[in-house]
C-alpha cells in the first residue's frame, strides 16, 4: 500500500530539510506558487475530497473557499496541533517525524487563501514536538523556505509556532483562537464563524495538522490519484490511532474505508491473550462507542455517520471481552466532566452530574432513578451548548447506557440483592 | 521584578505576535521555566508588561492545567488516567505510586522532593499505560519503571 502521510516516517532523521528535499521536498510549494493560482489550488483540494482530519470530516476546500477575498484585513491560518481527544497521538509522529511536511503544507495553504501568516498551536505537553517544530521552523527561515520572498519567488510568509498550557477544549476551534489570544480557552458563539472574523478579529482558516500535511502530495500527484485512494466523497488515506486491548498498538496509514475489522485484526494484530472483542471507539472518545457485531463498518466519515457514531479524529480504542462498560462509560464520563471548560451551564453542571450518577452505579450505590435519569441528563446537555462539546457528552456516554443497557442495570440489581 | 535580560526575552516573544497579549501563555511558561510556579507576583509582573488587568493573568494562570501556583517536586509524576491507559492498567499504577510516596493526587512530599498529578489522555495511548515524569514521556510503565525513577530522585 502507497504511503502518503508517513512516507518519510522512520527514515534517520526524517525531520531534517535535507532528509526531506530528497524526496521531491518543497516541490509541491513550489509548483503552486509559481504555477497555479489560488482559485485553482483551492479547486484541486476541493476535487481531492481531502476533509478535515481534526474531528469534524468538513470538506477542506471548502473551508478555504470561504475566505472573503475582498476583505482588506489581513488572513490568517491556524493550524490546531492540540490533539486533545483521547485515543488520538498521529498529529505528534507528524510533527516530530515530518515537520517540513506540515511546513509545506501550511506555505501551499497560505497562498491559496491569500494569507502570510500562520501560527501553529500545539498542546503544551508536547515539548518534544514543540522543540522539534521550532527548529525546523528557525531552519526553513535560514535555508528561504520561510521569510521575504520564499525560495526565490515573490511570496512572503511568517510561521509562528505556540505552545497550548493543557485544556482539552482548546482543541476545539474557536476556544483555540481564543487561547491563542491569550484568554482562557472559552469556545466562541458562532456565527460569525471564523473565515470571516476569526483570530485577531480577521478571516481564518482553522485546519488539522493532518489535513494540511496531506495538501503537498494532492498538488504533486493530482486530485484524482487522492480522491481515488479514499472511498466515496472521503479522499485519501488517514493515519489510524489503535490503543487500547490490541498486540500491536500504534499509527497505520490506510486509505478511508478500510474496514474496522481488518485495522483491529490484520494492523493492530488482534486482541491479547485470544479473548474476545466486547466494544470499540470508533474515531477518539467522543465518538459513540460500536459493539463487536458492528466492525465491518468502513472508516470513513459518511460509512460511521451511517451507523451512528463518527470517524472524527481516527482513534481508535479496543476494548476486550473482560471489560465493565459501566467502569468504560464512568472513565468517559470523568474525562468530560474534568475537561468541561465551565462556560454553558448544561454542560459545567451536567457533565459532573453523569459522571456522579455512574460512579454510583459502578460502585454498587446507585438507585434506580439514578440510572433513569441518565438519557434526560446527557439529552439537556447535548444541544444546548455554545460548542460540540456538550454533544459529545451525550453521543458518547448515551451509547454506553443505550448499547450496554443490561450492564446498567444489572449494577443496581446487583446492590438490591445485597440489601 | 522582571530582570533585564528576561524582559529582553519578552520582548522577542511578543514581537511575534499582532497584539502583545497573545504572547502570555509563552510567556507564563517562560516564567514557569525560571521559577517552577507562577506566583501572584509574577501575575502582576507579566499584566504590567503586557498591559491587561492582573485578574486576566489569574484567570489564564487558574484556567489551564500545566500552570502551577504551588512549587512542585523535583519528580513530578503526571500520569493519565483516561480510557486507553485505563484500559491498560493506569489505576493501579496510580495507586502504587500513591502508595509508596504516601501522596494523593495533586499532592507533594513535604520534602519536596515529589509530586503526583493525575491527568486527562496525554496523546501518546499507543504506550498507555503512560505518564509525563516532569516534562520526559514514560510510556509502558510498571511497578519497575516507577521503583528505578524514584531511586534516581531520592
Ligand atoms: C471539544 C472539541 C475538541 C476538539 N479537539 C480537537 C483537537 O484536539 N485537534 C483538532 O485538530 N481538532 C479538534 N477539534 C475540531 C476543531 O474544532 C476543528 O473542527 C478542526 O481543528 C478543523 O480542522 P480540520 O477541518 O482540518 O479537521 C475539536 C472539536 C471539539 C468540539
Ligand atoms: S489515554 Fe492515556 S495517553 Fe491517551
Amino acid at each position: 500500500m502507497e504511503k502518503v502521510i508517513t512516507r518519510n516516517f522512520g527514515k534517520a532523521n526524517s525531520h531534517r530539510l535535507e532528509v526531506y528535499l530528497q524526496n521531491k521536498g518543497y516541490e509541491a510549494a513550489r509548483r503552486a506558487i509559481t504555477q497555479m493560482t489560488p482559485v485553482q489550488v483551492i479547486d484541486e483540494i476541493k476535487k481531492s475530497n481531502l476533509r478535515g482530519l481534526g474531528g469534524a470530516g468538513f470538506p477542506t476546500g471548502n473551508k478555504w473557499g470561504f475566505i472573503p477575498k475582498a476583505n482588506p484585513k489581513p488572513k490568517y491560518l491556524v493550524i490546531n496541533g492540540d490533539e486533545g481527544e483521547p485515543g488520538t497521538f498521529k498529529d505528534r509522529y507528524i510533527l516530530e517525524q515530518d515537520p517540513h511536511a506540515l511546513l509545506e503544507g501550511i506555505i501551499v495553504t497560505c497562498y491559496a487563501i491569500g494569507s502570510h501568516k500562520a501560527y501553529v498551536y500545539i498542546r503544551g505537553e508536547y515539548v518534544k514536538s514543540l522543540q522539534t517544530l521550532q527548529g525546523v521552523v528557525d531552519e526553513a527561515y535560514k535555508q528561504g523556505f520561510l521569510g521575504k520572498g520564499i525560495m526565490g519567488t515573490t511570496f512572503d510568509i511568517d510561521v509562528v509556532v505556540h505552545p497550548g498550557a493543557g485544556a482539552y477544549i482548546c482543541g476545539e476551534e474557536t476556544a483555540l483562537l481564543e487561547s491563542l489570544e491569550g484568554k482562557k480557552g472559552f469556545p466562541r458563539l458562532k456565527p460569525p464563524f471564523p473565515a470571516v472574523a476569526g483570530l485577531f478579529g480577521c478571516p481564518t482558516v482553522i485546519n488539522n495538522v493532518e489535513t494540511v500535511t496531506c495538501v503537498p502530495p494532492i498538488i504533486l500527484n493530482g486530485a484524482e490519484w487522492f480522491a481515488k485512494l479514499g472511498s466515496g466523497k472521503n479522499g485519501g488515506n488517514r493515519i489510524f490511532c489503535v490503543s487500547g486491548h490490541v498486540n500491536k498498538p500504534g499509527i497505520y496509514e490506510l486509505p478511508n474505508g478500510t474496514t474496522l475489522r481488518e485495522i483491529i485484526y490484520e494492523h493492530a494484530g488482534g486482541i491479547p491473550n485470544g479473548r474476545k472483542l466486547k466494544a470499540v471507539i470508533p474515531g477518539g472518545i467522543s465518538a459513540p462507542v460500536l459493539t463487536a457485531d458492528e466492525i465491518d463498518v468502513k472508516m470513513d466519515f459518511d460509512s460511521l455517520k451511517a451507523i451512528g457514531s463518527m470517524a472524527g479524529s481516527g482513534g481508535i480504542i479496543v476494548m476486550d471481552e473482560t471489560t465493565d462498560m459501566v467502569w468504560a462509560a464512568m472513565i468517559v464520563a470523568r474525562f468530560f466532566a474534568q475537561e468541561s471548560c465551565g462556560q454553558c451551564t448544561p454542560c459545567r453542571e451536567g457533565s459532573g452530574w453523569v459522571y456522579r450518577n455512574i460512579k454510583k452505579l459502578y460502585h454498587g450505590t446507585a438507585r434506580p432513578h439514578d440510572l433513569a435519569n441518565l438519557p434526560g441528563i446527557v439529552n439537556n446537555i447535548g444541544g444546548n451548548t455554545i460548542c460540540a462539546f456538550g454533544d459529545a457528552v451525550m453521543m458518547s456516554v448515551g451509547s454506553y447506557v443505550s448499547k450496554f443497557r443490561s450492564e446498567f442495570e444489572h449494577k443496581i440489581k446487583e446492590r438490591v440483592c445485597q440489601i | 521584578m522582571l530582570t533585564s535580560d528576561f524582559l529582553q526575552e519578552l520582548d522577542k516573544l511578543t514581537a511575534k505576535y499582532e497584539k502583545k497579549q497573545a504572547a502570555l501563555l509563552p510567556a507564563l511558561h517562560a516564567i514557569q521555566e525560571k521559577q517552577g510556579l507562577i506566583t501572584p507576583q509574577a501575575e502582576a509582573d507579566i499584566a504590567q508588561y503586557l498591559g491587561i488587568p492582573v485578574v486576566h493573568v489569574h484567570e489564564v494562570v487558574s484556567f489551564y492545567h500545566l500552570f502551577h501556583q504551588t512549587q512542585k517536586g523535583k519528580c513530578h509524576f503526571s500520569v493519565c488516567q483516561t480510557t486507553s491507559c485505563a484500559l491498560r492498567g493506569a489505576e493501579d499504577i496510580i495507586e502504587y505510586i500513591g502508595k509508596i510516596l504516601d501522596l494523593k493526587p495533586g499532592e507533594t512530599t513535604a520534602d519536596g522532593k515529589f509530586s503526583l498529578s493525575v491527568v486527562e489522555c496525554l496523546g501518546a495511548c499507543e504506550m498507555a499505560p503512560v505518564m509525563q515524569h516532569n516534562k520526559d514521556y514514560v510510556g509502558c510503565l510498571t511497578k519497575e519503571k516507577i521503583n528505578e525513577l524514584i531511586k534516581k530522585t531520592v
